[in-house]
């Protein structure tokens, strides 16, 4: 169990905000199940503030967990701040993950952003951190559908070519 | 999760413990009996002798001259070995080489060492069982092929090749034929003059022997040159001083797996059918991977659908059992098995595999607690996940 700290061990096998809520007053998906990651948040609103939210995810540990902490932290904050969280909050709310598991940092960004878009766009809001987010971006590439790792290739790139890890013997 | 935790491996494809008889053999071979192999004197000529014993066990669990065998560091270096070299010493004749889609990564990035230099490789495609087709084999045949390598068994669905009818293809077109054995043996018969293979890799460890050593079966009319050089040793085809204590325990497990196989395949198929059968009546959403005739007697290969594999692996090993995953999140590398992608298996439901492999030291027990705290590990997955 050495691959992950205690933290990530504890949001992963006992992970908060499990489920859906049941009229959200915004609801985002982001990955595939083709890619191994699929992370659904749903989210209420009241004043501008989130009250709650709730994550379904497909996924490993790591994605498991980080679904878990990024919910947490959105949980009171203001859209605005809720949009300010990046994936290397996340990261650190972790205690870090293995290199090769910073994408699901990532995915919990995307799916929070992506649940705030679909709020913004019910309600007719706009936010300053919404910009240039698109929630359908990794779709339009059929050829890169799995290609997430790319906006995080510079954070492990110096962990390319390490040993690869497949089914042994 | 549950009142008493077990340790329960479920990974004797990828290691097995080493058996006290074969390490009670092994120990005076680091300590008292440590003499070099090529040294002239006492106790190097038991040393060497040590090693002729372990030759001639090895030879009989595969029906081999002796001479015939020769120690290396692995299975993959015997893969390497058999594979490269082949291909460099027929170059004037051609540079094509036949291998298939499911081999390990051994043998899989020897041949894309050898595209690299300018080799010529057909990767052979597999039926959704895991089996090669022999037509397909002979039609790929070409007046440049020097070399044909399909395994034997596969690490990952356990599906075993007609292994004898791609030799008889082989050896009728006049091409060289290798087979990776490492998996099957001590699993499955292998007599290699029956079969007709030319050269066979084979491992070790996983046979209850000690890790870091394999062997390459070359029969005698096959020209292989050397891969290391070096000093004499294994008639100077593989340099290097021998893994003495290595090699004395290999032997021992040859000996071993010999006496034992027909138990031994019997008793680990009986507790995998058990295990496949709990499971397919116990948890929904699952799909067995790979043929169930022909296969390795101790693979089951599982996936367990809308959840993801290094998921299950880490709620399993908490409860004390250990299994492997064929998905991507499981290796650094992101890539999912490419052995169930050759057989057709959806890329969402790779993610989801796992494989389960049972050995001597299995009890029904064991089989019981895994498939109770596998229900478990499922419907709690499955609860968090976002598909259904």
């Amino acid at each position: 169990m050495s691959m992950y700290n205690d933290k990530v061990i504890d949001h992963f096998t006992n992970p908060h905000n499990v489920g859906e809520l049941e009229n959200p007053d915004g609801e985002g998906t982001y990955g595939s199940p083709v890619c191994g990651d699929m992370m659904k948040i749903s989210i209420q609103v009241k004043d501008d503030v989130i009250t709650d939210a709730r994550f379904k995810t497909f996924g490993c540990g790591s994605a498991i967990a980080s679904s878990s902490v990024a919910t947490d932290m959105i949980i009171g904050k203001t859209i605005d701040e809720a949009l300010e969280i990046t994936n290397k909050d996340v990261l650190d709310e972790l205690g870090g993950l293995p290199p090769i598991k910073i994408h699901c940092s990532v995915l919990a960004d995307y799916a929070i952003k992506s649940a705030i878009y679909d709020y913004a766009r019910k309600t007719g809001n706009t936010y300053k951190g919404l910009e240039g987010f698109d929630p359908n971006a990794d779709e339009d590439d059929v050829s890169h559908g799995c290609d997430i790792e790319s906006s995080v290739d510079a954070m492990v790139s110096e962990f390319k070519g390490s040993q690869k890890k497949e089914i042994h013997g | 999760m549950t009142e008493e935790k077990r340790n329960v491996y479920l990974d004797y494809s990828a290691t097995t413990p080493v058996k006290e008889a074969v390490l009670n053999e092994m120990i005076p071979y680091f300590t008292e009996k440590f003499g070099n192999p090529s040294s002239l004197y006492t106790s190097g000529q038991e040393s060497k002798n040590a090693i002729t014993v372990a030759r001639e066990r090895l030879a009989a669990l595969i029906g081999a001259d002796p001479k015939e065998i020769f120690f290396t560091s692995s299975g993959t270096e015997a893969d390497n070995w058999a594979v490269i070299e082949t291909a460099f010493s027929k170059r004037a004749k051609g540079n094509h080489i036949i291998t298939t889609k499911i081999e390990h990564h051994a043998l899989l990035h020897s041949a894309e060492y050898l595209e690299k230099e300018g080799f010529e490789v057909t990767y052979l495609d597999v039926d959704s069982d895991g089996f090669v087709s022999l037509d397909e084999l002979k039609d790929a045949i070409t007046d440049k092929t020097v070399l044909i390598s399909i395994m034997f068994a596969n690490n990952e669905i356990g599906t075993i090749q007609p292994i004898a009818d791609i030799a008889a293809i082989a050896k009728e077109r006049g091409v060289i034929f290798h087979t990776d054995a490492v998996q099957a043996l001590g699993n499955v018969p292998i007599d290699v003059k029956e079969l007709g293979v030319d050269m066979l890799s084979i491992s070790a460890h996983k046979i209850y022997g000690p890790k870091g050593v394999g062997a390459l079966y070359v029969r005698r009319s096959v020209k292989l040159p050397e891969f290391m050089h070096g000093g004499g040793q294994e008639t100077g085809k593989r340099p290097g001083t021998e893994n003495l204590a290595g090699i004395v325990g290999f032997g021992k497990a040859a000996e071993l797996a010999q006496a034992n196989l027909p138990v031994h395949a019997k008793q680990l198929a009986e507790l995998r059918d058990y295990f496949i059968g709990r499971v397919k009546n116990e948890i929904p959403n699952i799909r067995i991977n790979g043929s169930l005739e022909k296969r390795l007697p101790g693979n089951a290969n599982i996936t367990f659908k809308f959840i993801e594999g290094e998921a299950i692996l880490l709620l399993l090993d908490m409860e004390g059992i250990s299994v492997s995953t064929g998905s991507a999140c499981s290796s650094a590398s992101l890539t999912p098995s490419h052995v169930l992608e050759a057989i057709g298996v959806p890329m969402e439901e790779i993610h989801g595999s796992i494989r389960f492999t049972v050995g001597d030291f299995t009890t029904k027990d064991d089989i019981d607690y895994t498939v109770e705290t596998l229900k478990k590990v499922v419907e709690k997955l499955r609860n968090i996940s976002s598909l259904s």
